[in-house]
């Protein structure tokens, strides 16, 4: 079979496209996408993205510049991703017992279509190397880029931003408390007592003025306790709004008092869980880095 | 799933006549003990959480 250099270029960077959408799908604790028609979507939509992503040297080199009219068909696409994902989890999330929130769905939405982009990228270059070089030079390209996107898609965790220790649950008549910080006001003796047995108290403290204000975004907090509650099973029911997890702020100084009711009661476990809680792209904002700042 | 109430008293519970009226359903009690079973029961009805307000009366909210 004797294969154009162009054929080589596109087969090889649809591959590695492929195998980096592939790298970049990964089911964890968000359980999503889970089952085999989930992953199918998100497979199939790569293996476009690096058709196109792959097609596009060998047109640009060829000079059919409408040719990349195509790609902005494609964004159209993935935009469309972004809404699919949003609407499917944001209908999702009324059956959950302890909420996602809009946030955290704004950002799973988001990290899909950034990823679609990626693996156009990834078999962009991958392409443009087996053209213009050969093609084992164009598969390390592509290996070097499927690492790459790995780590890009990483972003920070809590822990990172701020110190998580555990705090101490207390009432005080029907106020509840975790250490210093007011949480809510619990009316019946029933719920008093299993909120101080069953719960878990955390402190949250911001290390400076930027995680301060992430910290204090609701969107983050709703994220600490639906991973919180995902990871480690909740002590809830519907119908039971006195047993919810919650949190409040300190107004003082930042720091966010958090009440876990978790399945299994371990408290070093629960500090661990907080620490490893994405920050969200939508809860960071950075005053430090403003120019004139006295 | 319908339309439901969100912060507002649905029920007050009270053994203090003179302190409480006013829009939402009052249910007086005797005492102390009747006061936290019914507002035991009524948090389950109605899906909301009890609050107490002092330990007369006591308010059922949904959040």
């Amino acid at each position: 079979m004797n294969l154009t250099p162009y054929t080589w270029a596109v087969i090889i960077g649809v591959m590695t496209g492929f195998f980096s959408r592939l790298r970049m799908l990964r089911t964890d604790y968000r359980q999503y996408p889970t089952y085999l028609h989930g992953q199918v979507i998100h497979l199939s939509l790569g293996f476009i993205a690096a058709g196109l992503g792959a097609v596009a040297v060998p047109a640009l080199l060829e000079k059919e510049y409408t040719a990349i009219t195509f790609l902005s068909l494609a964004a159209q696409q993935f935009r469309e991703v972004r809404n699919m994902e949003r609407e499917s989890l944001s209908k999702l999330d009324q059956m959950e017992l302890v909420k996602r929130g809009p946030s955290y769905i704004e950002g799973i939405a988001m990290a899909f279509e950034g990823r679609n982009y990626l693996v156009i990228l990834t078999a962009f270059l991958t392409s443009l190397t087996v053209v213009v070089g050969t093609w084992y030079l164009g598969i390390l390209v592509g290996l070097v880029a499927i690492v790459i996107t790995g780590v890009l898609q990483s972003g920070k965790n809590l822990g990172q931003i701020t110190e998580v220790r555990p705090g101490e649950l207390r009432m005080e008549e029907a106020g509840l408390y975790v250490d210093d910080i007011y949480l809510m006001n619990v009316g019946l003796k029933e719920n008093r007592q299993r909120i101080l047995d069953r719960g878990i108290g955390i402190i949250i403290e911001p290390k400076n003025v930027d995680s301060r204000i992430t910290l204090a975004n609701a969107g983050q907090r709703q994220a600490i306790l639906h991973d919180a509650s995902t990871i480690l099973g909740v002590y809830r029911d519907t119908g039971e709004p006195s047993l919810t997890p919650i949190s409040k702020r300190d107004l003082e100084d930042g720091r966010l008092g958090v009440l876990l009711l978790p399945e299994d009661r371990n408290e070093e476990r629960a500090i661990r869980v907080v620490q490893k809680v994405p920050v969200l792209e939508s809860a960071v904002r950075l005053p430090e880095e403003q120019p004139d700042r006295a | 799933m319908g339309t439901t109430l969100e912060k507002k008293i649905l029920a007050v519970v009270s053994d203090r006549k003179e302190q409480v009226g006013g829009g939402a359903p009052v249910f007086y009690v005797a005492d102390a003990q009747e006061l936290e079973e019914r507002a035991f029961l009524l948090e389950k009805i109605l899906s909301g959480m009890a609050h107490q307000l002092d330990d007369h009366t006591m308010i059922i909210v949904r959040h």
